[in-house]
């Protein structure tokens, strides 16, 4: 594979320089978030290089537990960060993280001792990745989910509680706002999937194509891994918008709009 | 024979709990000014807000009543119809069960989308839908008549009466027109800054 170093490096960062100035010329009001989000990518990229370098090295199973626990909770936070009125208290936080955990980690446990099977089943390189992809798409389902469950919810509250009133019993009076939220959490994978190889080149597979894997290989390797985030992405979403709608209502089925944070 | 108690309910604005009884096919009245907690009090006697206090249904506690079943029982009338489906008549478990003619509707109008259906026919249909589907004991009508001409308002004073008379079901009537409290109630409350008042017949 040819290596990109420095030289490489800064030319792209140019790219990104300029796309920010023209940002700034025309008063998108990004251009902060370009050059944060610019500085993350680098910072915490060389910084997982590192970590990983140093995982790879050792195997310890305890190292990867840690690692994969951290990777969650930041998925977990980044889930919160995206809802425009999220739960309140540690609902907001819990119900995004416990159904990324039940869902993208099941799945990778799954993959990595039945499908691929590494020895041992937790080898770094195979595990990190594979639960990154993971986590990194049911985040996305599970932020998209949540934030159209509890929008929908606020928007149609005169509906749920007409509903309601009509002897409707709570999953009932939210199941159409319920289906929506989850259509619409996995509507983005089942684009990629729909897109996969006409539209797009799957990064992964390009990734490994570029690193001198035979195209074939890399197809089925892709395959696999789409399939396991469509399903993590459905398992997820499911939970948490799930989860999420319970938490809209009380042991007497009042809609509680109040459990909810002022955007 | 008593068919709802009221006991000590106090829902969020008002400033002490409050107790009363509705007997059987009684009809109560409810006036006060906008914003005095008229809709709140209904709204938690339906058990729609958290609140203090409790309900109970020919004796029964309201919590030995699971949710849905205690707002089918305990039926109420919010002042704006809401619908969720596009044809009126998919509101309705049985539309011919709907009393669509004492409202002055015709059948036709279920197989019409509910956004092409007037303020006023909406309105009525949704009282229609309330009694066809739930055939409540109680019925709770948060100014049922608001946006209706004299003939309709007319329609729906007959309609409660009725029901009132054939089933021997409660009303709590809430509306700003005195005059139309004295048509439908046998009692009249007045709700005034999250209390409740009596009017006394003798005073009126």
């Amino acid at each position: 594979m040819i290596p990109v170093g420095p030289l490489e490096l800064g030319i792209s960062a140019f790219l990104v320089l300029l796309t920010g100035i023209c940002a700034h010329l025309l008063r998108l009001g990004i251009s902060r978030n370009i050059a944060i989000a610019a500085i993350r990518t680098v910072a915490q990229l060389l910084l997982i290089g590192l970590v990983l370098k140093a995982l790879f090295a050792s195997t310890n199973a305890l190292f990867i537990g840690l690692l994969s626990l951290l990777m969650l909770a930041i998925a977990g936070r980044e889930v919160l960060a995206r809802q425009h009125r999220r739960l309140k208290g540690w609902w907001g936080y819990g119900i995004g993280t416990t159904s990324m955990f039940l869902s993208s980690f099941t799945v990778t446990i799954l993959a990595l001792q039945v499908i691929i099977a590494p020895d041992p089943w937790y080898t770094p390189q195979y595990a990190i990745p594979l639960l990154g992809m993971l986590l990194g798409n049911t985040m996305t389902g599970v932020s998209l989910g949540l934030d159209r469950l509890t929008e929908g919810a606020w928007e149609r509250r005169e509906v749920i509680e007409a509903r309601l009133i009509l002897g409707e019993d709570w999953n009932e009076a939210i199941g159409d706002i319920r289906r929506q939220s989850i259509r619409s959490g996995i509507m983005p994978i089942i684009n990629s999937m729909a897109a996969a190889g006409v539209v797009s080149l799957p990064g992964m597979m390009t990734g490994q194509i570029l690193a001198g894997a035979s195209p074939v290989h890399a197809v089925n390797y892709q395959i696999l891994i789409m399939f396991l985030i469509s399903a993590g992405t459905l398992l997820g979403t499911m939970g948490a918008v799930w989860m999420g709608s319970r938490r809209l209502f009380d042991h007497r089925e009042r809609l509680r709009l109040d459990r909810l944070q002022r955007p | 024979m008593t068919l709802l108690r009221i006991e000590n309910l106090r829902p969020c604005i008002f400033k002490e709990a409050l107790s009363f009884e509705l007997e059987n096919g009684e009809s109560i009245g409810l006036s006060g000014p906008s914003g005095s907690g008229k809709s709140l009090l209904l709204r938690a006697i339906v058990d729609l807000d958290v609140h203090e206090g409790e309900v109970l249904l020919d004796g029964v506690p309201r919590t030995d009543f699971s949710a849905s079943e205690w707002r089918h029982t305990v039926g109420m009338l919010p002042p704006e119809s809401r619908w969720w489906k596009e044809f009126a008549g998919e509101h309705l478990h049985s539309p011919e069960a709907a009393p669509l003619d004492q409202l002055g509707l015709t059948p036709s109008i279920l197989k019409q989308p509910v956004s092409e259906l007037s303020s006023g026919e909406r309105q009525r249909l949704s009282l229609a839908r309330l009694i066809a589907n739930n055939q409540p004991r109680v019925l709770l009508l948060d100014e049922p008549t608001a946006n209706l001409d004299a003939v309709n308002t007319q329609r729906i004073e007959a309609l409660v009466e009725n029901y009132r008379r054939d089933t021997g079901a409660g009303v709590i009537w809430v509306s700003h027109d005195i005059d139309q409290l004295q048509r439908t109630s046998d009692r009249q409350y007045r709700v005034e800054a999250g209390e409740l008042h009596t009017i006394d017949e003798a005073l009126q």
